[in-house]
């Protein structure tokens, strides 16, 4: 083998090494802290943990069931507002946004990406729960839907923009009226990129603890009504991890370890949701 | 230029397509009578294409596109103003350089998608016409037993079939075929050449290409474009072997284009 030959093979694998070293550095955080969350959580999750409610303070025992509800209900509702208006607004974007009103939608949309979301909370208690008088679901499931719109209208526009302008084409030339070939070729070709999108920004709200401070405010007992304060597992962390009990700590650990569990079950039903179709591509 | 005496279904009239300010078609005055396929040859970026997607008002898509002049369609010009460019295309089906199977849809959904539009046939009917129409692209026969699964899987060749069968499903009056073979290999390409001798026995069928071979093969009048302008039309035989322009004559023979 020439000199020349060994000098690349020796090249390639160092740049091989260090490309799969950097990946590892990138991802190792993250198994440091899913580890941790086991370490420290796993010993505090029992039946009663998913099935009761918090224990007064000072007492042991209780559980997390009225946050796992209320993370449902709020991300849910959140879900409800926020996925079709995003959804929507992504489309139009893709598909309509070549003007000036597109513009001025994208360049919204990239701003209130950047927003910190505890001013989206103070938004959303500035015109919800102020006007109401009292804490609400509603008004944390509005908070983060503000927050989950501009992330679904971007990553669903780029997805739509993705489908090839070929196949556009064709279903025009087939006599598709411009908001059919939309809705029925485009958009369809595009579907699966969109859910996971959809579903990422919902589980990226899952976790926000910030909004829900002043909106949803948190509750002791379990409740499903939206008028009312509602708790959710970011915000139980938030009280337990800030408490002064070793056990608060403790229930902490074990209900950070529930929530990173729910966004794993969200992104491979995600994964499951877009799997092929047909098998064979 | 081709005689007046075939059956006239469609014809261009000083037809003349822009893009911004830039005439790409300049002035072009075409016959293309009833079942018989005409080719549309010329160099590159002679404006081949963009007359065929005049033909059924693919061209004003574009950014900037805009037409001047008529395209008569049983006499009515497709470009007047009470004319609805989606019936327009209805009635011009169209396929293009490369396959485009709707990835998300199955054989049968791919072939029916043209049928469903607007739901004008009766679901009974549907599958009746979906057979009809892969019968008729020749593909009926490969895919009869699988035509629920994906249409991406099918070949190069096989795509570009189905996309004929998708494109003569709605029994369109015309058919245009944009270099329908110039990304298949030589035994798709044979095929596809075989299929316009069979359907231009129902469609009139317009085809662009930028092989002088193939127009020579499948077609019944040529028409020979060079820089937007239509420079010689007429029946292939006569074309290919007396041309009565030098500037024809010069292409034909491959001494510039």
């Amino acid at each position: 083998m020439t000199v020349r030959a060994l000098r690349r093979r020796a090249v390639s694998a160092l740049m091989t090494g260090l490309v799969a070293g950097l990946c590892l550095l990138a991802v190792l955080p993250l198994l440091f802290i899913l580890g941790d969350l086991v370490a420290k959580g796993a010993s505090s999750i029992d039946w009663h943990f998913f099935t009761r409610s918090p224990a007064p303070a000072g007492e042991s025992g209780g559980g997390v069931a009225n946050a796992i509800a209320g993370t449902g209900v709020i991300v849910g509702l959140a879900g409800l507002i926020g996925l079709p208006v995003g959804i929507g607004a992504g489309i139009f974007l893709a598909e309509y946004g070549a003007g000036r009103l597109g513009f001025f939608v994208r360049f919204v949309a990239d701003v209130m990406n950047g927003t910190p979301s505890i001013v989206v909370g103070i938004f959303a208690w500035t015109f919800i729960v102020k006007p109401v008088g009292h804490f609400s679901a509603l008004a944390g499931a509005v908070a983060l839907a503000v927050l989950m719109v501009p992330m679904i209208a971007r990553t669903s526009e780029e997805m739509v923009r993705l489908v090839p302008h070929s196949l556009r084409e064709a279903a025009l030339a087939l006599g598709y009226p411009r908001w059919r070939t939309s809705l029925r070729v485009v958009v369809r070709s595009a579907l699966s990129g969109i859910v996971t999108g959809s579903l990422v920004a919902i589980a990226r709200v899952a976790g926000e603890t910030a909004p829900l401070l002043f909106t949803a405010l948190g509750n002791l007992n379990f409740t499903t009504d939206v008028s009312q304060p509602m708790q959710t597992l970011s915000l139980q962390i938030y009280v337990y991890a800030t408490g002064p009990f070793d056990e608060w700590h403790r229930l902490a650990w074990a209900a950070a370890l529930v929530l990173m569990g729910l966004v794993l079950v969200l992104a491979l039903f995600a994964r499951w949701v877009t799997r092929e179709r047909y098998g064979a591509r | 230029m081709a005689p007046v005496d075939a059956t006239l279904l469609l014809a261009t009239d000083r037809l003349t397509a822009l893009f911004h300010r830039h005439a790409a078609v300049k002035e072009v005055s075409l016959l293309f009578p009833s079942n018989t396929v005409t080719a549309i040859i010329g160099p590159s970026g002679c404006g081949k294409s963009t007359l065929l997607r005049c033909l059924n008002r693919m061209h004003e898509l574009s950014d900037g596109a805009w037409v001047t002049g008529k395209v008569l369609l049983e006499g009515v010009d497709i470009y007047g103003g009470e004319v609805d460019a989606v019936q327009v295309r209805r009635r011009v089906g169209m396929v293009f350089q490369r396959p485009t199977p709707f990835p998300t849809m199955s054989i049968f959904d791919n072939v029916a998608a043209g049928l469903r539009v607007d739901g004008r046939l009766p679901t009974s009917q549907v599958a009746t016409a979906v057979e009809r129409a892969l019968q008729q692209a020749a593909l009926w026969d490969e895919v009869k037993d699988r035509l629920h699964t994906s249409a991406v899987a099918l070949s190069g060749g096989q795509q570009q079939r189905l996309c004929i069968a998708r494109a003569v499903a709605p029994q369109p009056d015309v058919l245009l075929l944009d270099e329908p073979t110039a990304s298949l290999d030589p035994a798709g390409t044979q095929r596809i050449e075989e299929l316009c001798h069979e359907l231009k026995r129902r469609y009139t069928i317009v085809i662009v290409t930028h092989n002088m071979q193939q127009a020579a093969r499948v077609s019944d009048y040529t028409a020979f474009l060079y820089l937007g302008q239509l420079i010689e039309a007429g029946r292939t035989r006569d074309l290919f072997t007396k041309p009565r322009l030098e500037q024809t004559e010069a292409y034909l023979t491959g001494r510039f284009g």
